[in-house]
């Protein structure tokens, strides 16, 4: 990790109530590829992605390509590259398809329709069906769609997309994220350790709201010891 | 059949002026979740803003007198709702408790503040002379003022159905009330479209203050409370969010209690209004347009 990141996160904390839910959390995230965010349920991994894009209120400091982000509102954040895709997907349900992309249009950002509907063919012939009517696989299409449309976003902050999804789905989502990955950094929260070995190259490990690892994937999932001590004993031979 | 076209035409023209009440209210809770107990304020000093402007040019035709009052009403409505968001309501956003204060205590100093200004009493409007002349439909003498409220209303309601349907104002405005936080984390100031829908909401409740007026030949400083709490009955009938579901709603609240003040007794209609919400709270806690919030 030499070259500066495009993602830097340093002393990170969120209070959701009374409850600390992110401990100083720093991380970096490098330029390309996807860096995953792993870790047991609730240790702060949606609540990490959220304080990046100040859906939540934090203290700390985000930067994004060396600017610092963590003072400005929420659009404005996005509107410097950063992307979102939520894990209960949050489209729009009583609008239709197209009208859930149209919104997610940026004004002077050059817009990706090509590589969203080579990515997603179904999108088109259900442009005007309400999102709310579709299945969950095609609401992820819709999400993901959303982020990957314009063309000035630097990094995708994606959450859990194959989360209740069938296995046929989840490979055609794994293989849209491969894709995205050409276009934009990711960093992806995923839960199905095997699916986030497939995809990520660096990691970064939460526990109890603090990061607990970082480094390679492969040294992560490589070692039993070390990937039941970050990942739960689950973890050790799920690849 | 006399008597019951003109129940159902006055009722329609009640109705009419719940809904530009009612469907601003809609819209400011359904983006912003601001309950605005304010709304009745806007209606109000537009009123009298519209009523004041219509005495300036005594020597003016009644016609342009009349075209004036509308015009400055809707100005004022819509300038008075924009400062109140960006003055008052801004600063407590997520601050519900705060919000509800701040839009009561402004409501209360409104009326006090035109009491003192322009007397308790209600004050003559005189509208153009063919207005108070009556139409015959169905052999009913309907008046024509009633008709001019709906006329209205009907106009509003197809422009607030093209701004929601085809601009991208309008898009960002049905997403907001479906989701907030998701509409910004698309790169969307959500900021200038709570302005535009609270100043929006400030037009129309300035229209139906000028149409009221125009309906019941006064301007009154307690005329628009009253109003408003028949349209927050409108706004929750009618589903939190949606104008459509305001503009069926409000129909059904004023002819209702059109007809049943006119067949029951004086008073019943209105009791009825309250009975109806509460049967559509345990029914369809969403309203008739069905939103779950």
């Amino acid at each position: 990790m030499n070259a500066a990141p495009l993602l830097e996160v340093r002393d990170l904390n969120v209070y959701l109530g009374e409850s600390h839910v992110l401990q100083g959390v720093s991380f970096d995230v490098r330029q390309g590829g996807i860096t995953g965010l792993l870790g047991r349920n609730g240790v702060g991994k949606t609540t990490t992605l959220r304080g990046i894009l100040g859906l939540v209120t934090r203290t700390g400091r985000v930067a994004l390509g060396g600017e610092e982000t963590t003072g400005l509102a929420v659009h404005e954040i996005v509107r410097r590259g950063v992307a979102y895709v939520p894990e209960d997907r949050d489209v729009f349900a009583g609008l239709t398809v197209e009208e859930n992309l149209r919104l997610a249009e940026r004004p002077g950002s050059a817009l990706r329709y090509d590589l969203v509907y080579e990515l997603f063919p179904e999108l088109r012939q259900r442009a005007a069906q309400k999102a709310g009517t579709l299945s969950g696989g095609q609401q992820q299409m819709v999400a993901l769609a959303r982020a990957l449309l314009n063309g000035d976003n630097r990094i995708l902050l994606v959450d859990e997309p194959t989360k209740g999804l069938a296995p046929l789905v989840v490979r055609h989502v794994v293989e849209a994220l491969q894709r995205a990955a050409e276009v934009a950094t990711i960093l992806l929260v995923e839960q199905n350790l095997s699916v986030a070995h497939k995809l990520v190259r660096d990691v970064v490990v939460l526990d109890q709201g603090r990061v607990s690892f970082t480094g390679d994937v492969d040294q992560l999932m490589g070692d039993p010891e070390l990937a039941r001590r970050h990942l739960g004993l689950a973890a050790a031979g799920s690849h | 059949m006399t008597t019951v076209a003109l129940l159902l035409i006055t009722g329609l023209g009640l109705g009419a002026l719940y809904f530009l009440i009612a469907a601003g209210l809609s819209l400011i809770w359904g983006l912003m979740r601001v309950l605005n107990f304010a709304h009745g304020a806007f209606f109000t000093v537009a009123a009298y803003g519209g009523w004041t402007a219509a005495r300036l040019l005594p020597g003016a035709s009644p016609e342009l007198r009349w075209a004036l009052a509308v015009v400055v009403a809707i100005v004022v409505g819509g300038a008075f709702a924009a400062l109140t968001e960006v003055l008052l309501i801004r600063p407590l956003y997520a601050r519900h408790v705060g919000q509800v204060l701040v839009t009561v205590g402004l409501a209360l100093a409104t009326i006090s503040l035109v009491q003192g200004g322009f007397g308790s009493d209600p004050q003559t409007f005189v509208p153009p002379v063919w207005m108070t002349n009556t139409t015959s439909i169905l052999g009913a003498g309907i008046p024509n003022t009633r008709l001019v409220v709906i006329v209205f209303a009907a106009i509003v309601l197809a422009l607030l159905l093209f701004f929601l349907q085809r601009t991208r104002f309008g898009l960002i405005v049905r997403a907001g009330v479906e989701n907030r936080d998701m509409v910004q984390a698309l790169g969307i100031d959500v900021q200038r479209a709570f302005t535009l829908v609270f100043t929006i909401g400030g037009m129309a409740a300035g229209l139906a203050g000028i149409l009221a007026a125009t309906y019941y030949g006064t301007v009154d400083p307690l005329r628009g409370t009253s109003m408003l709490i028949f349209a927050f009955i409108v706004v929750i009938i009618g589903g939190l969010g949606s104008v459509t579901g305001s503009a069926v709603a409000a129909v059904v609240v004023g002819v209702l209690q059109q007809f049943l003040n006119f067949y029951a007794a004086a008073g019943v209609g209105d009791f009825s209004v309250v009975l109806l919400l509460a049967v559509v709270l345990l029914v369809r806690p969403g309203g008739f347009s069905g939103s779950s919030t």
